[in-house]
């Protein structure tokens, strides 16, 4: 009894996480998954109905605009934060006077809840308040930026108050990933006469991939559910221009009273997340392994 | 920490403790200003009544936020003993189950509320199908087809309050080449939609109104005159600035309070801006309706009182219905709210001038079959319907789609969600 | 070691012509001034703002500087006007946060270490599986699992409870504690806990001795981490409580978004940023802890 107890120790220490998980993760899938049959509307409902939601759901203008912005958003929302991240974080890296303060400013965004900041930003990005009003009092007459209140470009904006938020944080990934590089090898490269930029592009770099493999986690699962950030800034508007579709989830089942339709958008969401992170994971777990 | 742990979490647990008398949990968004003001009269007569009331203020977005919290309680079993819900809504409610027995229509039967409301205001009330007992309780009469218009602005330009949608439009005109923005607007879906029944009501008339928005005929919302209706939209968004997408509706009102726009069109809720920064009707500002044939758009809040178990909350539900249709709340609420009494025997003689006219056009209204609910603030429509409305008229009114485009849009929309 | 590392690069840099050298250190801290200037603006214009009255905002611009200390703001913001209905502030809601997140924290780090530990130093087969099953829990958007996270808790009758809220943001810091403290563990060698396998120490003896002891720096990432995660989380706390026991954020949402009321800018700033202030310290106190735990978790492996 003993002896079991103590070999499957680890087991049932991980045991409440699986738990847990299983049935707040994926239990409420499965249950989504059910309510996506269904023609609930107002409340849930358990009566099967087929599948009419998906139907509708691909039929509707507004779901296909809120998938483009997420692909959008996402692609954009990646690459910027990964690059200022890394450039923010080489440059701090060379011997930078005030480096804590300036790594401070750079990081606090990620403190501060987007109820909020999102009102500064709507300001900072209306043309007839923020910054189009700011250029255009010091006499720049035709200086436009009016992103915010167009809607080819909303989307845009999103992003810009998106890569605030959220670069800093990556930035201190790769910086404390860059700190922890062992000395040798860069030493080792430089008596090979390589320059900074070798260094950095040919060996560090390559080096970060846990960081990045962290970034794109942390980085994925902050635009699957923006939601705060759209409502702050634009509620999915001008029009329905920049609808996602955590917004879309959230309207449909509580706003617009159809939780079978926002039960079936849930489901094309999980299914693409699982499609898209799942390899990727895997791979990169399998890597790990090998080494 | 083991034990500042253990601390905090029977802290937790032992923090709710009271005693037994009418109990009641309020589901609102009313947080602020003269709404809260208003509420707290409530609060305080119902405290003085012996009971006790658990506050539950969820804001944002209109109620969208505390629809989540709303739906999350129900589902979990345990739905407030009343909440903000109105119009079409309250109905399906009562379709899911959660609202019967009717706790409240024994004091709606004991206060004759049959007497005290318009047949009309009073079937919204009474679930199983618009006839059957009372289950929630109105609080007010908003319109929403007024235009607000600052005087000073409008007196120096000429213009005097347009009574047809052309000399709305020749004023907004003159106001451009002034200099002035004509129309001051918040582009959010729900604004969009606000101005759009006011249109749709004015230049379609009242039948074309029903017909289309409370019927949802299908001839009737791709017929020759919401093409007009889309046009006169198309029209106003060229009044607007090009910072209006996405503004909150009281920036809009400041800016005709400040003279830097002309007029908005927006529901009496807008009067409490004009109030707060010291501005008199008829003085500073003109509250007029915006033109139609006698018409007028109502949306009526109200509460909403579900089953509960607890006798105690029975009894908090029963005190509340009381006090909410008490003559003293409909007053002092509404003098705070901008909006009239749902109630019909309430003086006016404390109201201001634009209340007055209010509740002098709801009877014309009335009477010439004028009076039609607002679909954009769901009276006309349940929210499925609402959104299938507004999602097109936002579309339109914030990009170049003709408006044939969005009359067909709208009708497709429409048989969509049917 | 980051020392060298830094003087090498800086040596480096030096070993170039001086005016290359100058050129580019002024471009470096063009750049780097450039980006805190984008970054520091949002709180620029959240500050000065909640400096100024009502009037001033009307009038002024967004950039202008205040006239005065104007600190009413902050004062209502905190303390509120004392005159009873819709005078939401913020002071009753801090300490139901505090209640909410401390217990929180604890728990999800807790058995985010515990499961680090396992993946990384009893492994087992299929072990990968099990950490990409935790994982996958980052990506669900929250907004879809309300309501049958509503149910549960309505059947475990902890719902509109500060217990439900600590469950809750337990179970959802699962995932990222386990990728934090797995990604740490996997760098500790493993020789270390075999060696005191051989010496008789059992699973929670070689826990307790050898790597908790050693696990300081990633702990204070993933308090940061889940500590501001909780703290701005609206979703959960307007969902799942109310009235005077809900968290700061919904207060804080409360008084800003009230969409039927007269606007005071200079309070809503005023209450964002004290809203803010826990995580702010925190960030700037431990940040450089922050970025020294990271440095011994994130990349080794």
């Amino acid at each position: 009894m003993f002896k079991w107890l103590e070999k499957n120790l680890p087991k049932i220490v991980m045991a409440p996480a699986v738990g847990l998980i299983g049935w707040f993760v994926y239990g409420f899938v499965l249950w989504t998954l059910y309510i996506s049959f269904t023609n609930s509307k107002i409340l849930p409902k358990y009566e099967l109905w087929g599948f009419g939601q998906y139907e509708k759901l691909w039929a509707s203008r507004k779901w296909l605009i809120a998938v483009d912005n997420l692909l959008i958003f996402t692609a954009l929302f990646l690459i910027f934060c990964v690059v200022i991240g890394i450039i923010l974080a080489i440059f701090l890296d060379q011997k930078i006077r005030a480096e804590g303060l300036l790594r401070t400013i750079y990081l606090y965004p990620m403190a501060l809840s987007f109820i909020v900041t999102g009102t500064a930003w709507k300001w900072i990005l209306n043309p007839t308040l923020g910054i189009q009003k700011m250029f255009r009092d010091w006499g720049f007459e035709n200086f436009t930026f009016d992103w915010l209140v167009d809607r080819e470009m909303a989307i845009y904006t999103i992003v810009i108050a998106g890569v605030w938020q959220s670069a800093g944080f990556v930035m201190a990934l790769f910086l404390a990933g860059l700190r922890s590089v062992e000395d040798e090898i860069v030493k080792a490269a430089k008596i090979d006469g390589a320059s900074l930029f070798t260094v950095y592009w040919k060996i560090l770099l390559p080096m970060m991939r846990p960081v990045f493999f962290t970034s794109f986690v942390i980085l994925v699962h902050i635009s699957i559910k923006s939601y705060d950030l759209i409502v702050a800034l634009t509620q999915g508007g001008p029009g329905i221009s920049t609808t996602m579709p955590a917004l879309y989830m959230t309207q449909t089942a509580f706003h617009k009273s159809q939780v079978g339709l926002s039960a079936a958008s849930a489901m094309m969401m999980f299914m693409a997340v699982a499609a898209v992170i799942i390899p990727y994971l895997y791979s990169e777990l399998r890597r790990e392994n090998a080494r | 920490m083991k034990k500042l742990m253990i601390a905090l979490i029977t802290l937790a647990f032992t923090s709710t403790s009271s005693i037994a008398g009418p109990k009641i949990e309020v589901l609102h968004w009313w947080t602020s200003g003269g709404e809260a003001a208003a509420l707290k009269v409530l609060k305080d007569d119902f405290a003085a009544n012996g009971g006790e009331w658990m506050d539950m203020p969820v804001t944002g977005g209109g109620g969208d936020a505390a629809n989540v919290a709303l739906k999350a309680r129900i589902v979990a079993g345990d739905p407030p003993s009343a909440s903000q819900i109105k119009g079409p809504t309250i109905q399906e409610y009562d379709q899911e189950g959660v609202v019967a027995p009717y706790n409240i229509d024994e004091v709606a039967k004991a206060e004759g509320w049959d007497n005290l409301l318009d047949p009309m205001i009073a079937a919204i009330h009474k679930c199983e199908n618009n006839s059957g007992p009372y289950c929630a309780a109105p609080v007010n009469i908003h319109r929403i087809d007024w235009m607000w218009a600052n005087k000073a602005v409008f007196d120096a330009n000429g213009i005097s309050v347009p009574t047809t949608w052309d000399e709305l439009n020749a004023a907004a005109e003159k106001l451009q080449a002034a200099g002035i923005i004509p129309f001051a607007h918040g582009g959010q879906a729900w604004q969009d939609a606000t101005v759009f029944e006011a249109v749709a009501m004015g230049i379609g008339g009242n039948n074309y109104y029903k017909n289309c928005y409370v019927d949802l005929k299908e001839s009737c919302l791709r017929s020759e005159t919401t093409v007009k209706v889309f046009d006169q939209m198309r029209k106003l968004q060229g009044f607007t600035d090009e910072g209006s997408p996405g503004r909150d509706w009281n920036v809009a009102t400041g800016m005709v309070i400040e003279g830097k726009a002309g007029f908005q069109i927006m529901g009496d809720w807008a009067k409490g801006e004009f109030t707060a920064a010291g501005k008199v009707p008829g003085v500073d500002y003109y509250c007029a309706a915006t033109p139609s044939n006698n018409g007028y758009l109502y949306n009526v809040d109200s509460f909403i009182f579900y089953k509960s178990s607890d006798p105690d909350k029975q009894a908090g539900q029963k005190l509340l219905a009381k006090l909410m249709m008490g003559k003293n709340f409909q007053k002092v609420f509404n003098l705070y709210k901008g909006s009239i009494p749902a109630r019909l025997d309430v003086s006016m003689d404390e109201f201001d001038k634009c209340a007055k006219t209010s509740n002098a056009d709801i009877k014309t209204a009335g009477a010439s079959g004028g009076l039609v609910p607002s679909f954009a603030h769901g009276m006309a429509q349940g929210n499925t319907m609402k959104a299938a409305l507004q999602d097109i008229i936002t579309e339109h009114f914030n990009s170049d789609m003709s408006s044939v485009d969005a009359a067909n849009a709208l009708a497709d929309s429409v048989l969509a969600n049917m | 070691m980051q020392d060298s590392l830094k003087s090498s690069s800086y040596q480096q840099l030096e070993q170039k012509s001086k005016y290359t050298n100058i050129f580019l250190r002024w471009f470096l801290y063009f750049i780097l001034i450039l980006f805190a200037s984008y970054f520091i603006f949002p709180l620029y214009v959240m500050v000065v703002t909640s400096l100024k009255t009502m009037e001033e905002i009307r009038q002024g611009t967004l950039l202008s500087w205040p006239r005065g200390l104007n600190l009413e703001s902050w004062a209502v913001a905190w303390g509120g006007r004392g005159y009873g209905a819709g005078d939401t502030f913020l002071r009753p809601y801090f300490w139901n946060s505090i209640k909410m997140v401390v217990p929180a924290v604890f728990f999800s780090t807790f058995i985010g270490a515990m499961t680090g530990y396992v993946l990384t130093k009893w492994r087992f087969k299929g072990d990968q599986w099990v950490f990409l099953f935790l994982l996958f829990g980052c990506f669900i958007p929250f907004q879809a699992i309300l309501l049958p996270m509503a149910r549960t808790l309505g059947v475990l009758g902890i719902s509109n409870s500060v217990i439900g809220l600590v469950l809750v943001h337990t179970v959802y810091g699962i995932p990222f504690t386990t990728l934090f403290f797995r990604n740490y563990y996997i760098s500790v060698p493993t020789e270390l806990v075999k060696a005191a396998r051989i010496d008789g120490a059992g699973f929670f003896k070689i826990f307790f001795k050898i790597l908790l002891p050693i696990s300081a720096p990633i702990i204070v990432v993933t308090v940061i981490w889940q500590f501001t995660q909780i703290w701005n989380d609206f979703l959960f706390g307007s969902t799942f409580s109310f009235g005077e026991a809900a968290p700061i954020q919904v207060a804080l949402n409360n008084m800003v978004l009230s969409s039927t009321s007269v606007k005071e800018y200079n309070v809503d700033m005023a209450s964002a940023i004290i809203a803010g202030i826990p995580t702010l310290i925190v960030y700037v106190l431990a940040g450089k802890y922050f970025i020294r735990g990271l440095t011994s978790g994130a990349v080794k492996g």
